[in-house]
Parts: structure tokens; sequence; C-alpha cells
């Protein structure tokens, strides 16, 4: 080969493995953010060496690069831009939108690579074949890119969407059935179009075409293969839409998880069109990984990756259990009472939900640790895996209001501790703290491991209202006598109560 | 049948990377505590977005007339930078506060 070759050879094996160092690093939380970088540095290298080094078969050096430069640039500069805008409580959305984008990119690259053969295509009189070297395993990776890329594409955009309020939740009788009848056409124009689109080596000498399948005999590339590529395009498009949007809020993390190691393989698949060994790791690796996350993330929420995707939650089922349960009465408690019984308190705990994060409430409540502990009250924080939406949440806004991570306890560690809890503080959690979870077995969220509050000598709720959690259901945490109920925004109620506890 | 055989024995290298991948995609964070699933996403994101170098293949393979290839190819490159650039981006920003908060420790307790 040659020397440029070896060296973009060489940039593609350093960034691969600075993507599995990243991958790794960034599961530790002493080396994440050097994980991180890393991966940021092997991407950059894997892209200039592609810019400067790539060449084809005919050792013909990439063109149009200051397109090429010109893209980078307009795109770094909204990248940058968007991602140090955002704030604390978008990043799901924001995360997702990024992974749409990743999505269309790799839909686009399909489009723009079945042109391309096409427009290479040797005439044949009744019809077209592809010349350049193009085997029936890269039409197949073209129409999986195609598929997976757009999927992801418009449901990362619709998960976007309905995470920042856009769009709502729809449902119309049958549509299991509409998304499952798409999903087969899909299926089967795939295969048909994988199957009946000719694909011939190029080994044509002058005078005679070598065939490498059995679909011998055809006419080669006609209009109808263009027709029903784009019709792939279509259905699956349409499939990434109906497909996220009967799914509920609170299921949102999981989605958008599962989108995330769609556009993986998107991206592995770009890896096996142009055999490009950094885009085949990086993919393929994100894809697994993503798809191990999504699992662990249904796993929390003790529920089947299936029943999240045909979205049985808040189903007929679910209103019956509901009904059901006796309502009987809550109490509330006042501001001072409040802030008087936590002042006197020798530990105690925070619940945050998503409650907090709307309310934009994290640093009001550091606060109130800080002036908790002026008074000698242990303060400590109980994060559900799957409080907030997306995992996680809860920690980086907690970390965004400088709380010191030592103060965060995982759920195991945390219901090891509420029992020797004077006051636990739910601030805007609900589900997450149901009890419904280890008693009623006809509630879906009976087995979803809980943070067990009711173990504490007092549990004040702060929500803003009586309205059930995400999933839809009552919570009968609220009528026990242990349970007092604080009304009201989340951020606003923290200001009274460290008023309050400031004055007294 | 024998195309499926003959297909897997000359592809053999892409294979074993793919099943390593799988294998090692799924280790790599096996054991990732829950405080990091968000910026673990977002980094998984960023890496994904690899996909450009197939858009800058793809646009830099164009002919310079056709302009439908040159529209797409532009605007692919574009989204793949904003993935890339986004994405790592925002990671580096929720990591930043973690370590922020590490220094601040003493002062909490």
């Amino acid at each position: 080969m040659n020397l440029n070759i070896d060296i973009l050879t060489i940039c593609y094996l350093v960034a691969s493995v600075t993507f599995i160092l990243g991958l790794k690093m960034l599961s530790h939380p002493e080396s994440a953010r050097k994980g991180n970088l890393i991966a940021a540095g092997g991407m950059t290298i894997a892209i200039a060496g592609t810019i400067f080094l790539y060449e084809d078969h005919q050792v013909n050096y990439l063109g149009n690069k200051l397109l090429i430069f010109g893209a980078l640039i307009l795109g770094t500069i909204v990248g940058v831009f968007s991602a140090k805008k955002v704030k604390m409580t978008a990043m799901p959305e924001m995360v997702s939108l990024f992974n749409g984008m990743g999505g269309a990119c790799a839909m686009l690259i399909s489009i723009i690579e079945f042109n391309y053969q096409k427009s290479l295509a040797f005439d044949l009189g009744v019809g077209k074949v592809f010349v350049e070297h193009i085997s029936k395993g890269e039409i197949v990776v073209i129409t999986l890119g195609l598929i997976i890329g757009s999927i992801s594409f418009a449901g990362s955009v619709v998960a976007w969407g309905k995470l920042n309020g856009r769009f709502k939740d729809k449902v119309f009788p049958g549509q299991r059935i509409i998304n499952f009848a798409i999903l087969a056409i899909l299926i089967i124009a795939a295969a048909f179009f994988i199957y009946f689109t000719p694909a011939y080596a190029n080994d044509y000498d002058g005078t005679t075409m070598a065939y490498t399948d059995g679909t011998a005999g055809d006419s080669g590339i006609i209009p109808m293969h263009s027709y029903i590529f784009y019709g792939i395009l279509a259905l699956s498009l349409l499939y990434g839409v109906f497909f996220v949007m009967p799914i509920g809020g609170a299921d949102m993390p999981v989605v958008i998880s599962l989108l995330n190691s769609f556009t993986g393989v998107a991206a592995a698949c770009g890896g096996f069109m142009y055999s490009n060994k950094a885009m085949l790791t990086g993919g393929i690796l994100v894809g697994a990984a993503g798809t191990l996350l999504t699992i662990l993330m249904c796993k929390a929420m003790n529920r089947s990756l299936l029943n999240v995707i045909i979205g049985a939650f808040g189903g007929g089922a679910t209103g019956a259990a509901a009904d059901g349960k006796e309502q009987g009465a809550y109490k509330e408690i006042s501001l001072s009472d409040s802030a008087m019984i936590m002042s006197y308190a020798n530990k105690v705990m925070i619940v945050p939900g998503y409650g907090l994060a709307v309310a934009q409430a994290q640093h009001i409540c550091h606060e109130l640790e800080k002036i908790l502990n002026d008074k000698g009250v242990e303060v400590k924080y109980a994060i559900h895996p799957v409080a907030g939406r997306m995992p996680g949440h809860m920690n980086v806004l907690l970390a965004e209001a400088d709380v010191s991570y030592e103060k965060l306890l995982e759920m195991e560690y945390a219901n090891d501790e509420f029992k020797t809890c004077d006051v636990v503080l739910i601030l805007g959690a609900n589900d997450v703290v149901n009890p419904a979870a280890k008693n009623d077995p006809a509630s879906p969220i009976y087995g979803m491991p809980i943070l067990e509050v009711e173990l504490a000598k007092n549990v004040i709720v702060n929500k803003r209202s009586m309205k059930p959690g995400y999933a839809g259901i009552e919570n009968e945490l609220f009528f026990q006598p242990k349970t007092s109920m604080l009304f009201g925004d989340a951020k606003k109620v923290l200001q009274d109560l460290v008023a309050e506890i400031k004055s007294s | 049948m024998q195309n499926i055989l003959n297909w897997v024995s000359s592809n053999q290298e892409i294979i074993y990377i793919v099943i390593l991948m799988v294998f090692l995609g799924i280790e790599v964070i096996g054991r990732v505590p829950a405080v990091l699933h968000t910026p673990l996403m977002s980094g998984a994101n960023a890496i994904h977005g690899v996909v450009i170098i197939g858009a800058i293949i793809v646009m830099g393979k164009a002919q310079g007339d056709n302009y439908l290839a040159l529209t797409l190819g532009f605007l692919a490159v574009v989204l793949g930078t904003l993935n890339v650039v986004g994405g790592f981006v925002v990671t580096d920003r929720m990591l930043e506060m973690f370590k922020k908060k590490k220094v601040q420790t003493p002062k909490g307790s």
C-alpha cells in the first residue's frame, strides 16, 4: 500500500482504542472527565485523518474539502453553542436531539451512497447494473443503515419534543396493530429490496459481467428499485414517530438509551460499507453498551423492554387497580411545623424527584442542607436509580448545586439508613416511594425496587397537588399516619423553609 | 448456503471485530455506578458520532456538479459534527460539575 493509508490505518486504530478507553474511564467517577476528553481526542484524530489521508481504490483523494470544512465549522459552532447554553434540567432532551442528528447523518449517508452507486451503474440497455465494487453485503448494509438511522432520527426528535413538552402523548385505538403492521411492511420491503437489487462484482472486462449471486437474468437497476428505496425511507421515518409517540414521559430515558444504541448500530453499518474499523468499533461498542444500559434502566423499574416498547403502562388494568384502593384522608403540615421538626431532627434524608428538577430547586435545596448542617442536623440525599427523567439525572442536578458527592446515597444504602432518620423530605418524587410496589401485587409498579421511606419517623411530602405521578397510580404513602403533605412548588416551599429555619 | 459460508469466511475479520466489541461494550460499562448513567449515555452518544467519518467520505466522493449529493453530504457532515461536538461538550459539562463538587467536599461536612 502507500504511506498515507498506513498512517490513516494507525489513526483509526488509535481512535478505536480511545473509544474503548473512554467508555471504560467514563464508568468511574474519578476518571470520567478524562475519559470523555480522551475519546474526543481520538475522534479528532480520526476525523482529521479521514479528511487528509483517505483515498479510494483508484488512489483518489477526497474532494470538496472546502465544503467539508465549512460543514465542520458550522456544526462545531452550533454544537458548542447549544451544548453550552442548555440548562442542566434540559440535558436529557439535548442528548436525545444530538442522538437524532447522528441517526440523520447515518440515514443521509445511505441515501447518498445509494445514489452514488446508481450514478456509477453500467447501462445494459434494459437497465443499469452496479459496476463499482458493490456486493450483496453492501446493499444489506446500506438498507440497514437507512432503516436504523431513520428510525433513530425520527424517534429521537419525537422524544426530544415530548420531553420539552412540544408533543403530547398520542395514543389512538389500534395503534399497536398499526405499529406492528408498519414494522412488518418495512421488514418485507427491506427483504424484497435486498434480495432483488442486483449485485455484481466489478469484473467487467469489456465483454462479460460476473454475477455474484443468484439473481442472474434480471434487468439490473430499474426505477422500481429507487421507489422501493425511498418507500423504505418513508416507512422508517413513520415507524420512528409511531414507535415513540405512545410511550409515556416517564419511559423516555429508556427510549433515548435504546435509540442511542440504534444509532450506534447505524454507525457500524457505515463501518461495514467503507470497511472502516473506527466506525465499526465505535458503532458496535455503543450499540452493545447502549443496549446494556437500556436493560439496566428497565431492570431498575422492574419492567421488561418489551413492556416499555408496547407501552402497556397506564392501560386499562392500571386504572382498575387504582380505583379499587380506598383513598382515605391525608393530613397537611404547615411550613413552620415542617421547619420545626426538621431543625430539631438528628438526621434528615431528602428524596429528590422530577418535581425538584422542574422547579429548578436544586440550589435552594443545597441551601436548606447547609443551614440544617449549621444547626447540627445530618442531611443526606436518597437517590432512586430512576428518579427524574434519566438515570443519574438527580446526581447531575445536585452536583450542579455543589452538593457533595458523599451525601448522595444510592437506593440500597439509603434503605439501610431510613430507620435512623427522623425526617424524610420528599421533593416532587412519587412512584419511586410508592409502597404499592412492595405490597400490592395488582399494582402496575409491583416489584419495582423503591425507597422505603416509611421506615423513618416522619415523612414530609412536598408536591404541587394530590395528582398521581407518571405511572398514573395513587400513592398510599400519602395517606399513612406518619406522612404529612406540604403542598406547593418545590422551589417556593424550600425558600420559605430556609427563611423559616433561619428566623427561628 | 454456500454464498453465506463464503461471505463469512471472506469477512471473518469484521465478524470477529463485531463479536469482540459486543462483549467488550457490555463488559466495559457493566460496573458503572448509577450516578454516572447520564454522563455515560451522553458520552456513548458522542462516540457514535464517529458516523461523521462516513459522511466525510461520501461528501468527498461526490462529483462537483452533483448538487443533490453535495447538499445532502453537507447536511450529513453538519449533523454528524453536531452529534460529535455537542455530545462531547455536554458530557464534559456534566462531568465538570462532578469534579467541582469533589474539590469542595471538605467544606460540606
